[in-house]
């Protein structure tokens, strides 16, 4: 029998000519990522093992971006114990604030994750990288500790369920949020638990890469290991420009084995919103009823990217923000808040009287720059949507796609962009 | 490793901004993690909680966030063990790593109420209901993180290979 992309991976990083789901491996890693909240953990157990160097220099990456720039002193003697580390270690992707942007945004953009690779970050949505077609998955502290240490992590190999999305051409405002979100509401919040997501078909292969990134980052929210798109043109056109080592090409064999495989008709999948508190509460927007909002959220590593912010920018031009509501635009990094601005879009924003802020995570996980008190309710492109995510644990917070965001921004009520005007 | 304790219930898809509140995550100070343990699922379970006590939930313990944080201050809140029918795929593999002991058994989920006392035989995987006078299988637990528990976690276990 073949191999999923994700077996072949695997196999590759273990040393080994083939693996089978269920085996239990140990894989070199190409890349290991932590952040402001995660890595503080991973360096007080890095030092109990008693190395005094990360296996590379290159292969570590610092991303202070959960609570930066510092929101209050606790979060600035975090950020501190990563940059003495970084410094110390002499890491080369250290990513101090101005140069910093959201993670899972910043690596494929810096080119620091490449096809084929296999990436662990303790950072949940580290499987955003399967878009590019690597094995990547969150692990916690103590693993991103023993990967800085040795290079190597264990897994064991996920089966694989085929998710093949038909049909050409995705309805309007329909995005990649969208087909997750409507996937997540189909097979549950551990629908693919333990599991290998592969995401395949045509509507795939014509997705834009951004698209692609918002739908891996979301695997995580139905329980998968990781989300996998096999490299197609559109994979090497976006890398070709920024990667700085070889990379490979993986695809699946025609005879690969899995656990299930999944169809979908995106000619039947509207835009999206998913209901307080779980991502898998997910139905068109044109059923959202009457939800009026507080606060609109613009950003995050599932929806920060220049495709989104193009997006949020088309509905909102001309446009105000409804009086009752607080609109907050994030950019995911530097360069999309250079490009942003380059292309006119912040002008955009802030005459419809959006707050822009600086690249950060931000109020994606309550963290600031946003918090919602009690009984308050948010519109999101986000992607969570538990209890207290944003604020006050009787506070609510709905998802969607940008576009559904700045309509509903105008609007001061979830609605679809076709009922702005 | 036995364990015996009074249980707390919890439901279904209990995420880590349930256990520990991101708003919390500005420090890793496993005491201070514990003051907020659960308080988003029950804002009283941090002073209600005592040493020894035993969590029992439904499917999906620990979905959302690979903060490490979760299984910290559960554990540096007293539990001595989680019980669930199911568990998010990096809790379940931080657990381990930091050493706090889970346990996968449906019927034992089933078959405990809030506040029984249940004893817990980990190497055999045998949950007995003390209150109610029946007994449970849990799910074996893998080899590997036999190796890991016996190794004393994941980092004691990394430190043996690297300075062999
Ligand atoms: S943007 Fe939100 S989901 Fe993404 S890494 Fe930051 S906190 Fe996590």
């Amino acid at each position: 029998m073949g191999m999923t992309i994700t077996e072949k991976i695997l196999a590759a990083h273990a040393g080994k000519k083939t693996v089978a789901p269920g085996e239990l491996i140990s894989s070199k890693v190409d890349i290991v990522l932590g952040n402001d909240i995660t890595a503080p953990v991973a360096i007080k157990e890095f030092e109990k093992i008693g190395v005094p160097d990360v296996f590379d220099k290159e292969k570590v990456v610092l991303v202070p971006d959960h609570f930066t720039p510092n929101k209050d002193i606790k979060s600035a003697e975090q950020a501190k114990l990563l940059r003495s580390f970084a410094k110390k270690h002499e890491l080369t992707n250290y990513f101090e604030v101005g140069r910093m942007g959201i993670e899972h945004c910043l690596l494929p953009e810096q080119g620091i994750v490449l096809p084929g690779d296999v990436i662990i970050g303790a950072d949940s949505h580290t499987c955003t990288y399967g878009a590019l077609g690597a094995f990547s998955t969150g692990v916690g502290s103590t693993d991103m500790a023993a990967g800085m240490a040795s290079g190597e992590v264990w897994f064991k190999v996920p089966e694989s369920i085929k998710f093949v999305y038909n049909g050409n051409d995705l309805n309007e405002w329909v995005s990649g949020k969208d087909l997750i979100l409507h996937t997540i509401g189909d097979i549950g919040v551990d629908g693919a638990l333990y599991k290998a997501m592969e995401f395949t078909g045509p509507a795939i292969e014509n997705l834009s890469m951004d698209g692609r990134f918002t739908m891996a980052n979301m695997a995580i929210e139905a329980g998968g290991k990781n989300g996998i798109i096999a490299p197609d043109q559109t994979t090497i056109d976006y890398v070709e420009s920024k990667a700085k080592r070889p990379y490979k090409i993986y695809s699946s064999d025609d005879d690969a084995g899995y656990d299930a495989v999944i169809e979908y008709d995106v000619s039947q999948i509207e835009p999206q919103v998913a209901f307080p508190h779980l991502p898998e509460n997910s139905r068109p927007v044109s059923g959202a009823g009457n939800v009026e909002l507080d606060q609109v959220i613009i950003g995050s590593c599932t929806n920060g990217r220049m495709e989104d912010l193009r997006i949020a920018a088309k509905v909102l031009k001309g446009h105000k923000v409804h009086p009752d509501v607080r609109l907050v635009i994030i950019p995911g990094t530097q360069e999309i808040y250079k490009q942003a601005m380059k292309e006119g879009l912040f002008e955009i924003f802030v005459d419809a009287d959006a707050a822009v802020s600086t690249p950060t995570c931000g109020p994606c996980l309550g963290g600031h720059m946003g918090i919602l008190a009690k009984g308050e309710r948010a519109l999101a492109t986000t992607n969570r949507n538990f209890v207290g995510r944003m604020g006050h644990p009787e506070s609510e917070v709905y998802l969607s796609n940008p576009a559904v965001a700045a309509a509903s921004a105008i609007m001061g009520r979830i609605v679809g962009p076709g009922e702005v005007e | 490793m036995e364990f015996q304790g009074l249980t707390w219930k919890f439901g279904a898809d209990v995420d880590t901004d349930a256990i520990i509140p991101a708003r919390y995550l500005n420090t890793s100070d496993p005491d201070e993690l514990a003051r907020h343990c659960m308080e988003d699922a029950d804002p009283e379970f941090p002073n209600k909680v005592k040493s020894g006590d035993i969590i029992v939930a439904e499917k999906n313990f620990g979905c959302g966030s690979s903060r490490e944080h979760a299984p910290i201050c559960i554990k540096a809140a007293g539990i001595s063990c989680v019980i669930a029918k199911s568990f998010a795929r990096i809790f379940y593999r931080n657990a381990f790593n930091i050493g706090l002991p889970i346990l996968e058994s449906a019927e034992a989920v089933d078959g405990i109420n809030e506040g029984d006392e249940v004893k817990v035989d980990v190497d055999n995987g045998v949950i007995y209901n003390v209150t109610k006078g029946t007994s449970f299988k849990s799910t074996a637990i893998p080899p590997f993180m036999q190796e890991l528990i016996d190794a004393g976690g994941l980092i004691n276990y990394v430190r043996g290979r690297l300075n062999r």
